[in-house]
Protein backbone atom coordinates (compact mmCIF):
# COMPACT_ATOMS: atom_id res chain seq x y z
CA UNK A 1 0.00 0.00 0.00
CA UNK A 2 2.67 2.37 1.41
CA UNK A 3 4.79 1.41 -2.20
CA UNK A 4 1.50 2.00 -4.12
CA UNK A 5 1.13 5.81 -2.51
CA UNK A 6 4.62 6.14 -3.24
CA UNK A 7 4.22 5.39 -6.89
CA UNK A 8 1.79 7.42 -7.23
CA UNK A 9 3.41 10.43 -5.85
CA UNK A 10 6.45 9.99 -7.69
CA UNK A 11 4.10 10.12 -10.79
CA UNK A 12 2.74 13.14 -10.33
CA UNK A 13 5.86 14.67 -9.39
CA UNK A 14 7.29 14.14 -12.20
CA UNK A 15 4.74 15.21 -14.77
CA UNK A 16 5.32 18.46 -16.67
CA UNK A 17 1.93 17.84 -18.60
CA UNK A 18 -0.80 18.21 -16.08
CA UNK A 19 -0.18 21.46 -14.49
CA UNK A 20 -2.91 24.24 -13.90
CA UNK A 21 -3.10 25.56 -17.34
CA UNK A 22 -3.64 22.38 -19.48
CA UNK A 23 -6.23 21.28 -16.54
CA UNK A 24 -8.11 24.61 -17.19
CA UNK A 25 -7.99 23.56 -21.19
CA UNK A 26 -9.88 20.27 -20.27
CA UNK A 27 -11.97 22.06 -17.99
CA UNK A 28 -13.10 24.20 -20.54
CA UNK A 29 -13.18 21.56 -23.03
CA UNK A 30 -15.52 19.39 -20.27
CA UNK A 31 -17.94 22.61 -20.10
CA UNK A 32 -18.13 23.25 -23.86
CA UNK A 33 -18.35 19.48 -24.94
CA UNK A 34 -21.10 18.85 -22.15
CA UNK A 35 -22.91 22.27 -23.36
CA UNK A 36 -22.70 21.14 -27.06
CA UNK A 37 -24.32 17.81 -26.72
CA UNK A 38 -26.98 18.89 -23.65
CA UNK A 39 -28.47 22.01 -25.52
CA UNK A 40 -28.58 19.67 -29.06
CA UNK A 41 -29.77 16.87 -27.70
CA UNK A 42 -32.41 19.10 -25.39
CA UNK A 43 -33.34 20.86 -29.11
CA UNK A 44 -33.37 17.57 -31.20
CA UNK A 45 -35.90 16.10 -28.38
CA UNK A 46 -38.16 19.14 -28.46
CA UNK A 47 -38.62 18.32 -32.72
CA UNK A 48 -38.34 15.03 -32.47
CA UNK A 49 -41.62 14.63 -30.85
CA UNK A 50 -43.77 16.27 -33.39
CA UNK A 51 -41.39 14.83 -36.03
CA UNK A 52 -42.29 11.09 -34.56
CA UNK A 53 -46.03 11.74 -34.74
CA UNK A 54 -46.14 13.63 -37.61
CA UNK A 55 -43.86 10.25 -39.52
CA UNK A 56 -46.60 8.22 -38.50
CA UNK A 57 -49.54 9.89 -39.99
CA UNK A 58 -51.46 8.78 -43.02
CA UNK A 59 -50.77 11.53 -45.28
CA UNK A 60 -48.27 11.18 -47.58
CA UNK A 61 -47.10 14.90 -48.42
CA UNK A 62 -46.72 14.73 -44.00
CA UNK A 63 -44.43 12.00 -43.78
CA UNK A 64 -42.61 11.98 -47.01
CA UNK A 65 -40.49 14.86 -46.47
CA UNK A 66 -39.75 13.76 -42.87
CA UNK A 67 -38.90 10.32 -43.80
CA UNK A 68 -36.56 12.03 -46.36
CA UNK A 69 -35.31 14.17 -43.33
CA UNK A 70 -34.17 11.85 -41.24
CA UNK A 71 -33.23 9.67 -44.28
CA UNK A 72 -30.76 11.83 -45.49
CA UNK A 73 -29.33 12.89 -41.92
CA UNK A 74 -29.30 9.58 -40.86
CA UNK A 75 -27.31 8.02 -43.94
CA UNK A 76 -24.65 10.85 -44.28
CA UNK A 77 -21.84 11.05 -42.02
CA UNK A 78 -22.05 13.56 -39.44
CA UNK A 79 -19.04 15.11 -40.22
CA UNK A 80 -19.64 15.76 -43.91
CA UNK A 81 -23.03 17.44 -42.34
CA UNK A 82 -21.20 19.92 -39.95
CA UNK A 83 -18.94 20.99 -42.89
CA UNK A 84 -21.28 21.52 -44.83
CA UNK A 85 -22.82 23.59 -42.74
CA UNK A 86 -20.10 25.23 -41.39
CA UNK A 87 -18.18 25.80 -44.59
CA UNK A 88 -21.38 26.33 -46.59
CA UNK A 89 -23.37 29.03 -44.80
CA UNK A 90 -20.37 31.78 -45.90
CA UNK A 91 -21.32 31.36 -49.81
CA UNK A 92 -25.04 32.13 -49.29
CA UNK A 93 -25.64 35.30 -50.44
CA UNK A 94 -26.11 38.16 -48.11
CA UNK A 95 -25.61 36.08 -45.15
CA UNK A 96 -22.53 37.91 -44.11
CA UNK A 97 -24.81 41.10 -43.62
CA UNK A 98 -27.28 39.88 -41.60
CA UNK A 99 -27.76 39.05 -38.01
CA UNK A 100 -27.47 35.70 -38.65
CA UNK A 101 -24.13 36.18 -39.45
CA UNK A 102 -23.43 36.89 -35.61
CA UNK A 103 -24.36 33.37 -34.56
CA UNK A 104 -22.73 31.34 -37.53
CA UNK A 105 -19.72 33.36 -37.74
CA UNK A 106 -18.74 31.10 -34.29
CA UNK A 107 -18.06 27.96 -34.40
CA UNK A 108 -20.22 26.40 -31.64
CA UNK A 109 -23.23 27.66 -33.42
CA UNK A 110 -22.82 25.67 -36.65
CA UNK A 111 -21.61 22.67 -34.89
CA UNK A 112 -24.39 22.90 -32.70
CA UNK A 113 -27.00 23.21 -35.51
CA UNK A 114 -25.59 19.66 -37.42
CA UNK A 115 -25.57 18.01 -33.92
CA UNK A 116 -29.26 18.78 -33.58
CA UNK A 117 -30.16 17.76 -36.76
CA UNK A 118 -28.39 14.68 -36.84
CA UNK A 119 -30.25 13.48 -33.11
CA UNK A 120 -33.39 14.52 -33.76
CA UNK A 121 -33.03 12.44 -37.11
CA UNK A 122 -32.01 9.42 -35.03
CA UNK A 123 -34.51 10.17 -32.32
CA UNK A 124 -37.52 11.15 -34.58
CA UNK A 125 -36.93 7.51 -35.90
CA UNK A 126 -36.39 5.77 -32.44
CA UNK A 127 -39.80 7.49 -31.25
CA UNK A 128 -41.62 6.92 -34.22
CA UNK A 129 -40.99 2.86 -33.80
CA UNK A 130 -41.75 3.04 -30.49
CA UNK A 131 -45.01 4.81 -31.19
CA UNK A 132 -45.86 2.15 -33.74
CA UNK A 133 -44.81 -0.28 -31.27
CA UNK A 134 -48.23 0.70 -29.36
CA UNK A 135 -50.81 -2.16 -28.27
CA UNK A 136 -53.25 -2.38 -30.76
CA UNK A 137 -55.61 -3.26 -28.16
CA UNK A 138 -54.61 -0.75 -26.03
CA UNK A 139 -55.31 2.14 -28.69
CA UNK A 140 -59.07 0.32 -29.23
CA UNK A 141 -59.45 0.87 -25.48
CA UNK A 142 -58.94 4.03 -25.33
CA UNK A 143 -61.09 4.89 -28.27
CA UNK A 144 -63.44 2.64 -26.48
CA UNK A 145 -63.65 5.29 -23.94
CA UNK A 146 -64.12 8.09 -25.29
CA UNK A 147 -60.97 9.31 -26.01
CA UNK A 148 -60.20 11.70 -28.57
CA UNK A 149 -57.34 11.48 -31.07
CA UNK A 150 -55.14 14.07 -29.31
CA UNK A 151 -56.10 12.94 -25.72
CA UNK A 152 -55.18 9.53 -26.53
CA UNK A 153 -51.69 10.52 -27.67
CA UNK A 154 -51.03 12.51 -24.78
CA UNK A 155 -51.88 10.39 -22.06
CA UNK A 156 -51.75 6.93 -23.88
CA UNK A 157 -49.50 6.47 -27.08
CA UNK A 158 -46.78 9.06 -25.93
CA UNK A 159 -45.91 7.87 -22.10
CA UNK A 160 -46.08 3.89 -23.20
CA UNK A 161 -43.89 4.59 -26.40
CA UNK A 162 -41.41 6.70 -24.03
CA UNK A 163 -40.82 4.58 -21.90
CA UNK A 164 -40.42 1.65 -24.57
CA UNK A 165 -38.09 4.10 -26.31
CA UNK A 166 -35.79 4.65 -23.50
CA UNK A 167 -33.02 2.35 -23.42
CA UNK A 168 -32.68 3.38 -27.26
CA UNK A 169 -32.70 6.95 -26.79
CA UNK A 170 -29.94 6.21 -23.87
CA UNK A 171 -27.61 5.25 -26.84
CA UNK A 172 -28.48 7.78 -28.85
CA UNK A 173 -27.34 10.05 -26.05
CA UNK A 174 -24.37 8.31 -25.46
CA UNK A 175 -23.82 7.97 -29.29
CA UNK A 176 -24.15 11.75 -29.35
CA UNK A 177 -21.76 12.19 -26.57
CA UNK A 178 -19.28 10.00 -28.51
CA UNK A 179 -19.65 12.19 -32.29
CA UNK A 180 -19.55 15.47 -30.06
CA UNK A 181 -15.74 15.01 -30.75
CA UNK A 182 -15.71 15.81 -34.20
CA UNK A 183 -16.54 19.54 -32.87
CA UNK A 184 -13.15 20.26 -32.78
CA UNK A 185 -12.33 19.85 -36.44
CA UNK A 186 -13.69 23.02 -36.80
CA UNK A 187 -11.60 24.51 -34.63
CA UNK A 188 -14.10 23.74 -31.52
CA UNK A 189 -12.42 23.37 -27.85
CA UNK A 190 -13.93 21.02 -26.49
CA UNK A 191 -13.06 17.83 -24.70
CA UNK A 192 -11.24 16.58 -27.45
CA UNK A 193 -9.91 19.69 -28.95
CA UNK A 194 -8.47 20.44 -25.40
CA UNK A 195 -6.95 16.95 -25.69
CA UNK A 196 -5.68 18.19 -29.05
CA UNK A 197 -4.11 21.08 -27.99
CA UNK A 198 -2.19 19.72 -25.02
CA UNK A 199 -0.95 16.79 -27.22
CA UNK A 200 0.72 19.81 -29.77
CA UNK A 201 2.13 21.71 -27.05
CA UNK A 202 3.98 18.53 -24.90
CA UNK A 203 3.93 15.85 -27.99
CA UNK A 204 2.51 13.40 -25.22
CA UNK A 205 -0.16 11.15 -27.03
CA UNK A 206 -0.42 9.22 -24.63
CA UNK A 207 -1.45 11.63 -21.43
CA UNK A 208 -3.21 13.54 -23.61
CA UNK A 209 -5.67 11.22 -25.33
CA UNK A 210 -5.76 8.48 -22.22
CA UNK A 211 -6.40 11.24 -19.80
CA UNK A 212 -9.56 12.76 -22.38
CA UNK A 213 -10.56 9.08 -22.80
CA UNK A 214 -11.14 8.86 -19.40
CA UNK A 215 -13.56 11.75 -19.06
CA UNK A 216 -15.53 10.66 -21.75
CA UNK A 217 -15.93 7.54 -19.53
CA UNK A 218 -16.97 9.22 -17.01
CA UNK A 219 -19.61 10.79 -18.78
CA UNK A 220 -20.67 7.93 -20.51
CA UNK A 221 -20.50 6.15 -16.85
CA UNK A 222 -23.04 9.37 -15.91
CA UNK A 223 -25.48 8.66 -18.55
CA UNK A 224 -25.93 4.98 -18.15
CA UNK A 225 -26.04 5.76 -14.46
CA UNK A 226 -28.98 7.91 -15.03
CA UNK A 227 -30.65 5.95 -17.97
CA UNK A 228 -30.52 3.16 -15.39
CA UNK A 229 -32.76 4.87 -13.01
CA UNK A 230 -35.07 6.67 -14.96
CA UNK A 231 -35.45 2.69 -16.76
CA UNK A 232 -36.08 1.43 -13.17
CA UNK A 233 -38.73 3.64 -12.54
CA UNK A 234 -40.36 3.97 -15.81
CA UNK A 235 -40.01 0.64 -16.79
CA UNK A 236 -41.51 -0.98 -13.55
CA UNK A 237 -44.53 -2.00 -15.75
CA UNK A 238 -42.85 -3.80 -17.85
CA UNK A 239 -41.41 -6.80 -15.89
CA UNK A 240 -43.78 -8.96 -13.86
CA UNK A 241 -43.26 -9.32 -10.48
CA UNK A 242 -42.12 -12.68 -9.09
CA UNK B 1 -96.05 10.60 -19.78
CA UNK B 2 -93.20 10.47 -21.95
CA UNK B 3 -91.70 6.98 -22.53
CA UNK B 4 -87.79 6.98 -20.84
CA UNK B 5 -85.82 6.54 -23.86
CA UNK B 6 -83.98 2.78 -25.03
CA UNK B 7 -80.62 2.86 -23.36
CA UNK B 8 -79.65 1.28 -26.62
CA UNK B 9 -81.41 0.31 -29.80
CA UNK B 10 -79.84 -0.56 -33.23
CA UNK B 11 -81.92 -1.05 -36.38
CA UNK B 12 -80.98 -3.29 -39.48
CA UNK B 13 -76.88 -2.87 -39.07
CA UNK B 14 -75.18 -4.00 -42.37
CA UNK B 15 -71.48 -4.55 -42.69
CA UNK B 16 -69.13 -5.54 -45.52
CA UNK B 17 -65.49 -6.13 -45.14
CA UNK B 18 -64.62 -5.80 -48.77
CA UNK B 19 -67.20 -7.98 -50.62
CA UNK B 20 -67.54 -9.83 -47.74
CA UNK B 21 -70.87 -9.14 -45.93
CA UNK B 22 -70.54 -10.26 -42.68
CA UNK B 23 -73.65 -8.39 -40.85
CA UNK B 24 -76.78 -8.65 -43.06
CA UNK B 25 -79.33 -6.61 -41.25
CA UNK B 26 -79.40 -7.08 -37.53
CA UNK B 27 -81.78 -5.23 -34.72
CA UNK B 28 -81.90 -5.25 -31.00
CA UNK B 29 -83.16 -3.27 -28.50
CA UNK B 30 -81.47 -3.08 -24.95
CA UNK B 31 -84.34 -2.17 -22.30
CA UNK B 32 -82.92 -0.88 -18.83
CA UNK B 33 -81.35 -3.85 -16.83
CA UNK B 34 -81.31 -5.92 -19.77
CA UNK B 35 -78.49 -8.61 -20.21
CA UNK B 36 -78.37 -10.01 -24.00
CA UNK B 37 -76.18 -12.69 -24.62
CA UNK B 38 -74.90 -13.06 -28.49
CA UNK B 39 -74.02 -16.87 -29.20
CA UNK B 40 -72.94 -18.02 -32.07
CA UNK B 41 -69.77 -19.81 -33.93
CA UNK B 42 -67.33 -17.88 -34.67
CA UNK B 43 -67.60 -16.26 -37.95
CA UNK B 44 -71.17 -15.80 -37.26
CA UNK B 45 -70.47 -11.59 -36.69
CA UNK B 46 -71.46 -11.85 -33.07
CA UNK B 47 -67.97 -9.71 -31.68
CA UNK B 48 -68.58 -7.67 -35.11
CA UNK B 49 -71.87 -6.53 -34.00
CA UNK B 50 -71.06 -5.75 -30.48
CA UNK B 51 -68.07 -3.75 -31.71
CA UNK B 52 -69.84 -1.61 -34.37
CA UNK B 53 -72.79 -0.67 -31.47
CA UNK B 54 -69.74 1.58 -29.98
CA UNK B 55 -68.17 2.12 -33.46
CA UNK B 56 -64.73 0.26 -33.17
CA UNK B 57 -65.99 -0.97 -36.55
CA UNK B 58 -68.03 1.19 -38.98
CA UNK B 59 -71.47 0.17 -40.05
CA UNK B 60 -72.39 0.42 -43.78
CA UNK B 61 -75.71 0.55 -43.10
CA UNK B 62 -78.19 0.39 -40.44
CA UNK B 63 -79.04 3.23 -37.41
CA UNK B 64 -77.55 3.53 -33.77
CA UNK B 65 -79.29 5.00 -31.47
CA UNK B 66 -77.74 5.51 -27.70
CA UNK B 67 -80.11 6.80 -25.30
CA UNK B 68 -82.59 8.48 -27.94
CA UNK B 69 -79.55 10.11 -29.90
CA UNK B 70 -79.51 8.64 -33.02
CA UNK B 71 -75.65 8.57 -34.24
CA UNK B 72 -75.17 11.00 -37.26
CA UNK B 73 -73.46 9.52 -40.48
CA UNK B 74 -72.42 11.06 -42.99
CA UNK B 75 -71.49 9.58 -47.16
CA UNK B 76 -67.86 9.84 -48.05
CA UNK B 77 -65.40 8.83 -50.94
CA UNK B 78 -64.56 6.21 -48.08
CA UNK B 79 -67.83 4.92 -47.65
CA UNK B 80 -70.20 5.82 -44.60
CA UNK B 81 -68.41 7.61 -41.82
CA UNK B 82 -70.35 9.27 -38.95
CA UNK B 83 -70.86 13.07 -39.21
CA UNK B 84 -69.54 14.10 -35.84
CA UNK B 85 -66.55 12.26 -33.96
CA UNK B 86 -67.10 14.39 -31.28
CA UNK B 87 -70.88 12.89 -31.32
CA UNK B 88 -69.06 9.73 -31.01
CA UNK B 89 -66.83 10.12 -28.78
CA UNK B 90 -69.27 11.14 -26.23
CA UNK B 91 -71.43 8.32 -26.39
CA UNK B 92 -68.71 5.97 -26.53
CA UNK B 93 -68.05 7.01 -22.83
CA UNK B 94 -71.55 6.22 -22.28
CA UNK B 95 -70.59 2.21 -23.55
CA UNK B 96 -68.13 1.05 -21.55
CA UNK B 97 -66.81 -1.75 -22.90
CA UNK B 98 -64.67 -4.76 -21.66
CA UNK B 99 -62.86 -6.95 -24.06
CA UNK B 100 -61.42 -10.11 -24.49
CA UNK B 101 -57.65 -9.31 -24.20
CA UNK B 102 -58.36 -6.94 -21.04
CA UNK B 103 -56.90 -4.18 -23.10
CA UNK B 104 -55.63 -2.50 -19.67
CA UNK B 105 -53.21 0.26 -20.60
CA UNK B 106 -49.90 -1.43 -19.22
CA UNK B 107 -47.82 2.08 -18.48
CA UNK B 108 -50.47 2.58 -15.74
CA UNK B 109 -50.73 0.76 -12.59
CA UNK B 110 -54.76 -0.57 -12.13
CA UNK B 111 -56.08 2.38 -10.12
CA UNK B 112 -54.71 5.04 -12.50
CA UNK B 113 -56.30 2.73 -15.45
CA UNK B 114 -60.10 2.86 -13.50
CA UNK B 115 -59.67 6.69 -12.96
CA UNK B 116 -57.69 7.90 -16.23
CA UNK B 117 -61.06 7.88 -18.39
CA UNK B 118 -63.47 9.42 -15.72
CA UNK B 119 -60.95 12.56 -15.23
CA UNK B 120 -59.27 13.07 -18.76
CA UNK B 121 -62.99 12.34 -20.68
CA UNK B 122 -65.77 12.89 -18.68
CA UNK B 123 -64.01 15.23 -16.89
CA UNK B 124 -64.68 14.50 -12.98
CA UNK B 125 -62.39 16.02 -10.08
CA UNK B 126 -59.50 13.69 -9.59
CA UNK B 127 -60.54 13.13 -6.09
CA UNK B 128 -63.50 12.16 -6.43
CA UNK B 129 -62.32 9.74 -9.53
CA UNK B 130 -59.67 8.02 -6.93
CA UNK B 131 -62.81 7.92 -4.44
CA UNK B 132 -65.06 6.10 -6.68
CA UNK B 133 -62.37 3.93 -8.70
CA UNK B 134 -60.95 2.62 -5.51
CA UNK B 135 -64.90 1.60 -4.03
CA UNK B 136 -65.04 -0.10 -7.55
CA UNK B 137 -61.56 -1.97 -7.17
CA UNK B 138 -62.89 -2.60 -3.87
CA UNK B 139 -66.04 -4.37 -5.14
CA UNK B 140 -64.23 -6.44 -7.79
CA UNK B 141 -62.09 -7.49 -5.30
CA UNK B 142 -58.81 -6.07 -6.06
CA UNK B 143 -58.35 -2.99 -3.56
CA UNK B 144 -54.65 -4.35 -2.39
CA UNK B 145 -54.05 -4.64 -5.95
CA UNK B 146 -54.72 -0.63 -6.93
CA UNK B 147 -50.83 0.25 -7.23
CA UNK B 148 -49.64 -2.55 -8.97
CA UNK B 149 -49.14 -2.59 -12.95
CA UNK B 150 -51.43 -5.23 -15.25
CA UNK B 151 -48.64 -7.29 -15.99
CA UNK B 152 -48.16 -8.12 -12.17
CA UNK B 153 -51.58 -9.28 -12.11
CA UNK B 154 -52.99 -12.18 -13.66
CA UNK B 155 -55.47 -12.45 -16.21
CA UNK B 156 -58.74 -13.07 -13.89
CA UNK B 157 -57.50 -10.00 -12.04
CA UNK B 158 -57.08 -8.40 -15.51
CA UNK B 159 -59.82 -9.04 -16.65
CA UNK B 160 -62.23 -7.84 -13.05
CA UNK B 161 -59.93 -4.48 -13.67
CA UNK B 162 -61.23 -3.76 -16.67
CA UNK B 163 -65.03 -4.18 -15.44
CA UNK B 164 -64.21 -1.70 -12.71
CA UNK B 165 -62.67 0.54 -15.23
CA UNK B 166 -65.61 0.18 -17.32
CA UNK B 167 -67.89 0.90 -13.90
CA UNK B 168 -66.18 4.18 -13.31
CA UNK B 169 -67.80 5.55 -16.74
CA UNK B 170 -71.20 5.28 -14.86
CA UNK B 171 -72.14 3.46 -18.82
CA UNK B 172 -75.63 3.08 -19.78
CA UNK B 173 -74.50 0.28 -21.34
CA UNK B 174 -72.08 -2.32 -20.64
CA UNK B 175 -70.60 -4.03 -23.52
CA UNK B 176 -68.48 -7.33 -23.56
CA UNK B 177 -66.76 -8.70 -25.94
CA UNK B 178 -66.31 -11.90 -24.78
CA UNK B 179 -64.94 -11.44 -21.95
CA UNK B 180 -63.89 -14.87 -20.47
CA UNK B 181 -62.24 -16.58 -23.45
CA UNK B 182 -58.42 -15.54 -22.85
CA UNK B 183 -58.77 -16.92 -19.00
CA UNK B 184 -57.07 -19.69 -17.27
CA UNK B 185 -60.56 -22.25 -16.75
CA UNK B 186 -59.70 -21.81 -13.50
CA UNK B 187 -59.96 -17.82 -13.08
CA UNK B 188 -63.36 -17.79 -15.32
CA UNK B 189 -64.85 -18.15 -12.36
CA UNK B 190 -64.24 -14.93 -10.41
CA UNK B 191 -64.93 -13.00 -13.32
CA UNK B 192 -68.41 -14.47 -14.07
CA UNK B 193 -69.30 -13.70 -10.12
CA UNK B 194 -68.88 -10.32 -11.23
CA UNK B 195 -70.77 -9.94 -14.22
CA UNK B 196 -73.78 -11.85 -12.23
CA UNK B 197 -73.64 -9.21 -9.78
CA UNK B 198 -73.83 -6.48 -12.09
CA UNK B 199 -76.57 -8.26 -14.23
CA UNK B 200 -78.37 -8.85 -10.86
CA UNK B 201 -77.97 -4.91 -10.10
CA UNK B 202 -79.90 -4.28 -12.98
CA UNK B 203 -77.21 -2.82 -15.75
CA UNK B 204 -77.75 -3.11 -18.67
CA UNK B 205 -75.27 -5.30 -20.59
CA UNK B 206 -74.57 -6.64 -23.78
CA UNK B 207 -72.61 -9.90 -23.80
CA UNK B 208 -70.93 -11.73 -26.43
CA UNK B 209 -69.95 -15.30 -24.85
CA UNK B 210 -69.36 -18.79 -24.93
CA UNK B 211 -70.66 -19.36 -21.31
CA UNK B 212 -73.58 -21.15 -22.16
CA UNK B 213 -74.42 -21.40 -18.27
CA UNK B 214 -74.37 -17.68 -17.80
CA UNK B 215 -76.33 -16.83 -20.74
CA UNK B 216 -78.71 -19.49 -19.13
CA UNK B 217 -78.33 -17.78 -15.64
CA UNK B 218 -78.97 -14.13 -16.34
CA UNK B 219 -79.74 -13.27 -19.47
CA UNK B 220 -82.90 -11.73 -20.65
CA UNK B 221 -83.02 -12.03 -24.00
CA UNK B 222 -80.48 -14.95 -25.89
CA UNK B 223 -79.81 -14.03 -29.46
CA UNK B 224 -77.86 -17.31 -31.39
CA UNK B 225 -76.46 -15.37 -34.61
CA UNK B 226 -75.27 -17.49 -38.02
CA UNK B 227 -73.59 -15.95 -40.66
CA UNK B 228 -74.84 -12.54 -39.69
CA UNK B 229 -78.44 -12.95 -39.46
CA UNK B 230 -80.67 -13.75 -36.43
CA UNK B 231 -81.20 -17.29 -36.60
CA UNK B 232 -82.98 -17.46 -33.23
CA UNK B 233 -83.53 -14.96 -30.43
CA UNK B 234 -86.10 -15.13 -27.14
CA UNK B 235 -85.24 -15.53 -23.42
CA UNK B 236 -83.20 -17.87 -22.28
CA UNK B 237 -85.35 -20.40 -21.37
CA UNK B 238 -87.05 -20.59 -24.56
CA UNK B 239 -83.81 -20.04 -27.22
CA UNK B 240 -81.33 -22.55 -24.92
CA UNK B 241 -83.84 -25.36 -23.45
CA UNK B 242 -85.79 -25.63 -26.81
CA UNK B 243 -84.29 -24.87 -29.82
CA UNK B 244 -86.52 -24.61 -32.69
CA UNK B 245 -83.71 -24.78 -35.21
CA UNK B 246 -81.53 -27.85 -35.93
CA UNK B 247 -78.28 -25.19 -36.18
CA UNK B 248 -78.62 -24.50 -32.88
CA UNK B 249 -79.30 -27.24 -31.68
CA UNK B 250 -76.33 -28.40 -32.85
CA UNK B 251 -74.14 -25.41 -31.80
CA UNK B 252 -75.35 -26.26 -27.92
CA UNK B 253 -75.03 -30.62 -28.30
CA UNK B 254 -72.27 -31.03 -26.03
CA UNK B 255 -68.58 -31.22 -27.63
CA UNK B 256 -66.39 -33.60 -26.79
Amino acid sequence: MEQLSAWFTNLLADNTIFNAQTLEYYAEGLATTVQLVFLSLVIGLVMAVPLAIARGSRRKWIKMPIFFYTYVFRGTPLLIQLYIIYYGVVFIDGIQDTWLWLILEEPFYPALIAFTLNTAAYTTEIFHGAIKATSKGEIEAARAYGMSRGLMMRRIILPSAFRRALPAYGNEVIFMLHASAIASVVTIMDLTGAARLVYARYYAPFDAFLFVALLYLCLTFAILYLFRYLEKRMLAHLKPQS
Amino acid sequence: MAETPLPLEVRNLRKRFGDNEVLKGLSLQAHQGDVITLIGASGSGKSTFLRCMNLLEQPNEGELIVHGEPIRFKETRHGREPADWKQVERIRAKLSMVFQGFNLWAHMTLLENVIEAPIHVLKKPRKEAIEQGRALLDRVGLLERADYYPVQMSGGQQQRGAIARALAMDPEVMLFDEPTSALDPELVGDVLKVMRDLAKEGRTMIVVTHEMAFARDVSSQVIYLHQGLVEEAGPPGEVLNNPRSERLRQFLAPKH
